[in-house]
């Protein structure tokens, strides 16, 4: 009796608690939007200028969920999310391939650097390409952190190990956070290690850091970001409306001109450069 | 040490300049504590009577689960309640996922079995006459339940102040289930955590700052209350 009591109670309790929040957005449900991201996009600070842009112009209520690109694509492939603004090429190509993607498209760049301590003890300053300077810091046995999350930046640094042929795993000198961007940068100012990071995450954090770039401007080190619309006809709860206005939304002319200056009063330089209806093939040529 | 005193500036200049966004998280994360703590006292010391006063078979298997409830990690908790949300999950069809109502609904997971247990050790640790006392004075069972609950009063103001304690700082399950919406879902826990990540330290601390001020004021007017009459 007191069990089906409690019960009662929990499921008045929610519905009370319901009741008390519907009045903010969530109950237009077709409004809502989730986007499923990674951590640079919201690190740098570029969603904070773009999402309430694009609330502003469509009337959705977007739901901005930063996670590494490999959870985002874990959402998509469950439905869990409507788009996605992801920056791993080669797991985006499986993800669509595999249909869990009606549409991809090409939004912007920016480049991955390595980044260490001024001190370098590797010394693979001005190192190209950037697999030998992987190669250098093995060698050495320099600590290098690793992200470790799956995220595109990890995905990007596992590609370049493969390409230096060095064993890393295991290896003392070798550790992974399995933490966001900013958290792995800090984690190697304060261990004097080396990591692979994206540049806009990197300058938006660099006064608090101490790290120097070490290596930069390899072909290999493009980071490029797509926006994918996730695959209604796979999840009918998709919704594809507001995920096509907001893939729409990225690649629209107003969007690629405030992307790419965003950051330039602060930081001197933009973080990301728009790259609307250009070919991936033909980027950093 | 500069940077922490920049942090206590920043704290200061966030108090004091009453920043939206600040006001915004600030007046969120009492909402939907507040709420959750509300809940889970009304669970919590319904199920503790009912644990204290009735005997039946499994009883002990109840007071241990709910006694392990009281340290369950709120990222455990976080991790069942958006599985139960997701969309195409079991509870899908609310559309709760990343929503205030979500959050909630995870910290009264989280602060009911503290509310539960410790109301539990409050009613159990009243002398057993009082009980026979006012059955004999003639008391119906819910006067009984009253006097005893009126009696446990002061310890019970103990458990509203863990709960609350409990689900105020906890991070784990807010991030998950809220998704650290700016001005939707983004409360002082989560808020601290993502200026963290993304460098600006100052702010970070000037947030935790609050955070701290903030438990500090709930917990200082509920023990203002608790010690104005001195337990017997």
């Amino acid at each position: 009796m007191t069990h089906r009591k409690t019960y009662a109670l929990f499921v008045v309790a929610i519905a009370c608690a319901a009741a008390l929040f519907n009045a903010v957005p969530a109950t237009a449900a077709s409004r809502n939007l989730i986007l499923a991201t990674t951590t640079s996009t919201q690190d740098s600070g570029l969603l904070d200028v773009l999402i309430p842009a694009f609330e502003k112009k469509t009337g959705f209520f977007a739901k901005t969920i930063a996670v590494g690109s490999g959870q985002a694509m874990a959402m998509g492939e469950k439905g869990e999310a409507d788009v996605l603004l992801v920056h791993s090429p080669a797991a985006e190509e499986k993800f669509m391939k595999d249909g869990f993607g009606a549409s991809r498209a090409l939004v912007m760049h920016n480049d991955f650097i390595i980044v260490g301590p001024p001190s370098d003890p590797a010394g693979v300053k001005g190192t190209k390409p950037s697999s030998s300077a992987l190669k250098k810091i093995a060698e050495k046995g320099a600590l290098f952190l690793s992200r470790g999350d799956k995220s595109g930046t990890h995905s990007k640094e596992l590609g370049l190990w493969k390409s230096a042929g060095v064993a890393y795993e295991g290896k003392p000198w070798y550790q992974q956070t399995g933490l966001g961007m900013g958290q792995t940068l800090s984690v190697a100012a304060e261990k004097k290690g080396y990591t692979l990071a994206d540049r806009g995450t990197y300058l938006a954090m660099k006064k608090s850091l101490g790290l120097d770039v070490l290596v930069e401007g390899d072909k290999d080190l493009l980071n490029v970001y797509h926006v994918i619309v996730v695959n209604p006809a796979k999840w009918p709860k998709v919704n594809a409306e507001g995920a096509k206005a907001f893939a729409e939304f990225m690649v629209a002319a107003d969007t690629q001109k405030t992307i790419g200056t965003f950051g330039v009063e602060k930081f001197g330089a933009p973080l990301f450069f728009p790259d609307a209806g250009k070919k991936f093939e033909d980027l950093g040529k | 040490m500069q940077m922490i005193l920049d942090g206590l500036r920043e704290a200061l200049r966030l108090l004091v300049t009453l920043d939206p966004e600040i006001v915004r998280i600030v007046v969120l994360s009492l909402k939907v504590s507040g709420i959750a703590t509300l809940v889970a006292l009304i669970i919590g010391l319904s199920g503790g009577v009912a644990l204290a006063f009735l005997r039946f078979p499994g009883r002990n298997i109840v007071v241990s689960a709910v006694n392990t409830g009281m340290g369950v990690p709120p990222v455990v908790v976080g991790l069942f309640v958006s599985i139960l949300l997701w969309r195409n999950g079991p509870l899908g069809m609310l559309e709760l996922l990343y929503t205030p109502t979500a959050m909630i609904v995870a910290q009264v997971v989280i602060a009911t079995p503290i509310v539960m247990g410790i109301s539990l050790a409050a009613l159990q640790a009243l002398p057993e006459m009082l009980r026979w006392q006012a059955v004999g004075l003639g008391a119906s069972r819910l006067q009984t339940v009253w006097i005893l609950v009126r009696e446990a009063r002061l310890p019970l103001l103990a458990a509203v102040m863990a709960g609350f304690g409990g689900v105020i700082s906890e991070i784990g399950a807010s991030i998950m289930v809220g998704g650290n919406i700016k001005g939707y879902t983004r409360v002082l826990t989560t808020a601290t955590v993502m200026e963290t990540s993304r460098g600006n330290f100052e702010i970070a601390i000037g947030l935790g700052i609050l955070l701290l001020l903030l438990t500090f004021g709930v917990n200082a007017t509920l023990t203002k209350i608790q010690q104005r009459e001195r337990p017997r």
